[in-house]
């Protein structure tokens, strides 16, 4: 058992390993960055780097063909810190080595709680507009909301990836039963022909609302990373006293849909997620420069003004290129524009472990310039003692050269 | 003794050096040096009309020689003067460059009718001009990716015709003789009040007016500067200048004196013209002396081409070098040394004055990365060649600092290659630490991908590299490997802060990032290999020859995908010499692994006298 325990031992902390690993991680990433091309940014990472294993498609079998960016990613890290606790001799001279290994354990968490964590939003103000939430740019959700009272609206969201499941939902406030009929992650909505005959087929239809006159149709899913997909939902509301009706809910469609249960006024929309700030953000002016004579942009930039909900705070900030906003955990990022640039699109960002990358990258840049310094330090002392020496014939520190031993780096301890 | 010649070669070659640095001088009676320093803001950056010439001429015809259908060479700014003045004359230059067949026999051209093949003129295109539009509109259709050859030779060419006739209204709105006839009625009825206009003068605003509406929308050149104390980059067009005298009913100076040195070069009357270039550049010189300095030093760095004269002294060096391992190494050596010194000043003092001119870093397109990678590897060669002094520093400059300038000259053919940086790019910062450090990142894979080629070729095929040299490349290799990777690391960190700064995210494994991460795991794989004990110098020779591959890949083979956030540097027409650069390297590869004891150099380090030390030296070499 022991024995069989130091081989594992043996084999995760071995330099072989780490340069098998290296060789993946190369052949994956090049694999992922031609791959793009057909799927697209998101699909990739999904495929490639936020997996275990690369499953390829072979006439409609998947089969595994590559460990994914988590198997090498996670070996990597277990080789390297098992030969932190294995294999290093912390001496002056090695601190390097030691500082630049650190480092990249440290990046690769960070990636792992990167991909955990993070979280992406958008927020789209017009000139003068107010919000105090930024939409998801890939997820969506399913709001009813009570509009009943003009004051206040009680609003129930419910995720699409729980529609997706095709399951039933019931919450507290609902006095109905949510049954998700379908779920396209990416559908073509188009207006029925008045007159036309409702469309025969496997999909559920709509009995309510505008989804009576339009079809929606499936699509695959998108590869350009400047296209998005739009999903579409029938989803049917069963009452206590039986279905109310089956609506077509998409982002897709401008206006929610309004209808009346149990003698209160709701409305229904599948729209982008929202994520609730503590603060309201309003646009004062978007700036788009351009260089004089051409229409090369130079800049864009959005002056907004920051009111936070505890009227602590009431500021105006100027988010530009390469100068975001950070507050209260998030960044805001100028993104893009719209409608003639009265609009901005502020990408909203939240990553708890947004640091981790700065403090691997101080930490292997010190690593790897102590290390490199002291090996040219030490290059350029030898070459000197060897000058000095004046009786040394020729060709004499050459053999002595070859013969020394490769590695003056760390090998086992 | 110390062997005199290489001094005094390196001291003619410097003497060769200067004298392309002498300022420009006029051939004839025409003050077209002058004329060329004239600034004008093109495409948001203010620079010398010879500038725009020059790289009008690059876009067209992918050089700057031009000459007359009689055989009479032009300068680049007598073509643009006859471009814009004498466009029946200028009609007949043979600047159009066509190469694909398709579109030749659709104009019903041979190539025999060309300028060298390849080159043909308005005139001869003219014929055919709705049909190459009809064309180019059914190719627009298709996304420039996806265009087949014919397409994109006949959006290209097009393009370029579309560019030669913006350009024909710079300085008149229509025929010169009739524009520039109207100019001087006009001249005069402006000096009266608009009310006493005849209906004779109001016709003649009306139809000038309309010209100059057309100038003012297709000219793409703004030479009118602005008034002074006025906003510095509000730099206006001819036909602007003179919509204003229409309202203002005052003619603007340098809008006169454009019409002046027109006037003088359609009558090809060199006193008037060089009045109106000196009456211009005066005012010019008193209100901006800043952006005059700039256009002189720019105008002297054109007719320079620093670039130029580094690629041929690198070739002379790297061939000194090669022929020293086998013949006169102490007088061949040190002179490789110097040339190798002599160009890459000159290249340095080339970048720096691109930095001055544009106020950035060094890197700030594709074009210049070329240049950047270049001196760095050179860099690099030098104080590798100063310790060592075994040439093959200078040998690995010459072909790294040649071929780099080569790449650099094809990427020059898209026009100006002092570009306005796109808003997110706008960051000296970041331009300067993270762009900096990757593009040296790339010149020191490149230079210990070169030294393994030097070592596997020098080793396999000739019998002049000994022990010592074999022991001094892979120290070198090892060496250089070391900084490459520390650079490719922090310059790939660094990125991911700008990133992060400025996306939202420090890793979004954009092509472009994956290529840096490419070149960071590559030699870090050399490096553990290394350290395993898994290779030595043949090993470590293959291997950072294939960061050759890895490097250009990440450099160039990216940009091709055309994905991705970094695709600003889009090119396609380099896929094939990517291919064969891939393919070479292959080669090489394959070549080092035949068995050391069949190498020419280790095959014959064996005295004699027995196998044992045979045994070793290929062992050491291993």
């Amino acid at each position: 058992m022991t024995s069989h325990l130091r081989t594992l031992r043996d084999l995760l902390v071995s330099l072989r390993l780490t340069i098998v690993l290296l060789a993946l991680s190369l052949v994956l990433v090049f694999a992922a960055t031609l791959d793009q091309v057909n799927l697209g940014i998101w699909a990739v990472q999904a495929k490639f780097f936020r997996s275990f294993v690369v499953y390829l498609d072979f006439g409609g079998l998947a089969l595994p063909v590559f460990p994914g960016g988590y198997t090498i990613g996670g070996l990597l890290l277990a080789n390297l810190t098992a030969a932190f606790v294995f294999r290093f001799k912390f001496t002056w001279r090695r601190t390097g080595i030691a500082l630049s290994h650190l480092g990249l354990i440290v990046l690769l968490l960070g990636e792992l709680l990167t991909g955990l964590w993070q979280r992406d939003y958008r927020l789209r103000l017009d000139q003068g507009e107010t919000r105090n939430y930024a939409e998801s740019f890939r997820s969506y959700e399913l709001a009813l909301t009570d509009v009943t009272d003009p004051a206040f609206d009680d609003v129930v969201a419910v995720p699409a990836s729980r529609l997706a499941r095709r399951g039933e939902i019931q919450h507290p406030k609902l006095p109905f039963r949510v049954q998700a009929r379908a779920y396209y992650p990416n559908a073509l909505l188009q207006m029925r022909p008045a007159g036309a005959p409702a469309p025969s087929g496997p999909g559920p239809v709509a009995t309510q609302g505008i989804g009576q006159h339009i079809v929606a149709a499936p699509q695959p899913l998108v590869a350009d990373p400047n296209e998005l997909d739009l999903p579409a939902a029938f989803v049917e509301l069963v009452g206590p006293d039986g279905i109310l009706g089956t609506w077509l809910v998409s982002p897709q469609l401008a206006a929610p849909q309004e209808f009346t249960a149990a003698g209160r006024t709701w409305r229904v929309a599948l729209r982008p997620e929202r994520h609730y700030l503590s603060f309201r953000l309003t646009l004062l002016q978007f700036s788009h420069d351009r260089y004089p004579g051409t229409q090369i942009p130079k800049n864009f930039s959005s002056r907004v003004r920051l009111r936070s909900d505890d009227g602590h705070q009431d500021r105006e900030v100027l988010i530009a290129m390469n100068q975001p906003l950070r507050h209260d955990g998030l960044a805001f990022y100028q993104s893009g524009f719209e409608n003639n640039d009265r609009t901005t699109i502020l990408q909203v960002v939240s990553n708890p472990s947004w640091l981790f990358p700065y403090i691997a990258s101080g930490l292997m840049t010190l690593g790897l310039t102590l290390q490199f310094g002291i090996h040219l330090f030490g290059f350029i002392g030898g070459r000197r003692a060897a000058a000095a020496k004046p009786a040394a014939p020729a060709p004499a520190p050459v053999p002595a050269r070859s013969a020394a031993p490769r590695p003056s780096v760390p090998t086992c301890a | 003794m110390k062997p005199l010649f290489p001094t005094l070669a390196a001291v003619a070659a410097l003497l060769a050096v200067g004298y392309t640095l002498r300022p420009v001088r006029n051939a004839g009676a025409f003050d077209l040096a002058g004329f060329g320093e004239t600034p004008a803001l093109v495409n948001g950056r203010i620079k010398p009309l010879d500038t725009v010439a020059r790289t009008t001429l690059l876009t067209l015809q992918g050089r700057q020689r031009v000459q007359a259908p009689d055989g009479r060479p032009l300068t680049p700014d007598e073509w643009f003067l006859d471009v814009m003045l004498r466009p029946a004359l200028a009609d007949t230059y043979r600047t159009f460059e066509i190469v694909h067949p398709d579109v030749l026999s659709l104009l019903s051209l041979a190539t025999a009718e060309g300028d060298g093949g390849k080159r043909f003129s308005l005139a001869q295109i003219r014929p055919k001009l709705a049909e190459v539009d009809r064309q180019a509109r059914l190719a627009d259709d298709v996304e420039s990716a996806v265009r087949t050859p014919f397409q994109k030779g006949i959006v290209q060419l097009r393009n370029a015709i579309v560019l030669y006739q913006h350009l024909q209204l710079t300085l008149i709105g229509d025929d010169p003789h009739v524009f520039l006839g109207q100019l001087d009625q006009l001249a005069g009825g402006l000096a009266q009040p608009a009310a006493a206009a005849s209906p004779a003068q109001q016709g003649l605003v009306r139809e000038l007016g309309t010209a100059f509406a057309t100038m003012e929308r297709f000219s793409f050149l703004h030479p009118i500067p602005p008034p002074p104390g006025g906003e510095p980059t509000a730099w206006a067009s001819i036909g602007t200048a003179w919509t204003r005298a229409l309202e203002s009913r005052r003619p603007d100076p340098a809008a006169t004196d454009f019409a002046a040195l027109a006037r003088a070069w359609v009558a090809q009357d060199a006193t008037a013209f060089n009045r109106a270039v000196a009456s211009h550049r005066a005012r010019l010189e008193a209100d901006f002396p800043g952006v005059m300095t700039k256009a002189r030093v720019e105008t002297r760095f054109n007719s320079a081409e620093p670039f130029y004269t580094s690629a041929v002294l690198y070739v002379i060096a790297f061939l000194c070098a090669v022929v020293s391992w086998l013949r006169w190494p102490a007088v061949l050596g040190p002179l490789a040394f110097r040339l190798v010194a002599i160009a890459f000043a000159l290249s340095t003092a080339g970048i720096v004055t691109r930095m001055w001119l544009e106020a950035r870093p060094p890197v700030t397109n594709l074009y210049s990365s070329a240049l950047f990678v270049g001196w760095g590897a050179v860099a690099l060669c030098l104080a590798l060649e100063a310790v060592y002094r075994n040439a093959i520093g200078s040998v690995t400059a010459g072909l790294t600092g040649f071929a780099t300038l080569l790449i650099a000259h094809h990427l020059a053919l898209g026009g100006d290659t002092l570009e306005m940086m796109r808003a997110v790019l706008d960051s000296n910062f970041w331009l300067a630490t993270h762009v900096v450090t990757i593009a040296v990142g790339y010149s020191a894979t490149f230079l210990a991908g070169f030294l393994g080629l030097v070592y596997v070729l020098r080793g396999l095929f000739t019998r002049s590299l000994d022990a010592a040299t074999a022991e001094s490349i892979h120290r070198m290799m090892y060496g250089v490997i070391c900084f490459a990777t520390l650079f490719s690391f922090v310059g790939t960190v660094l990125g991911g802060i700008w990133a992060d700064q400025s996306w939202g995210r420090f890793w979004g494994w954009d092509p472009k990032e994956n290529g840096a991460l490419i070149i960071v795991i590559w030699n870090a794989i050399i490096l553990h290999a290394r350290w395993a004990g898994l290779v030595r110098a043949r090993g470590i020779a293959a291997l950072a020859i294939f960061g050759n591959v890895v490097t250009a890949w990440s450099w160039f083979g990216v940009n091709m995908l055309g994905v991705g956030l970094h695709s600003y540097g889009f090119m396609d027409s380099a896929f094939w010499w990517l291919i064969g650069f891939v393919a070479s390297q292959l080669l090489v590869i394959l070549a080092a692994a035949v068995p050391t004891e069949n190498w020419r150099s280790f095959r014959t380090a064996a005295p004699v006298s027995g196998r044992g030390q045979r045994g070793t030296l290929a062992a050491a070499a291993r």
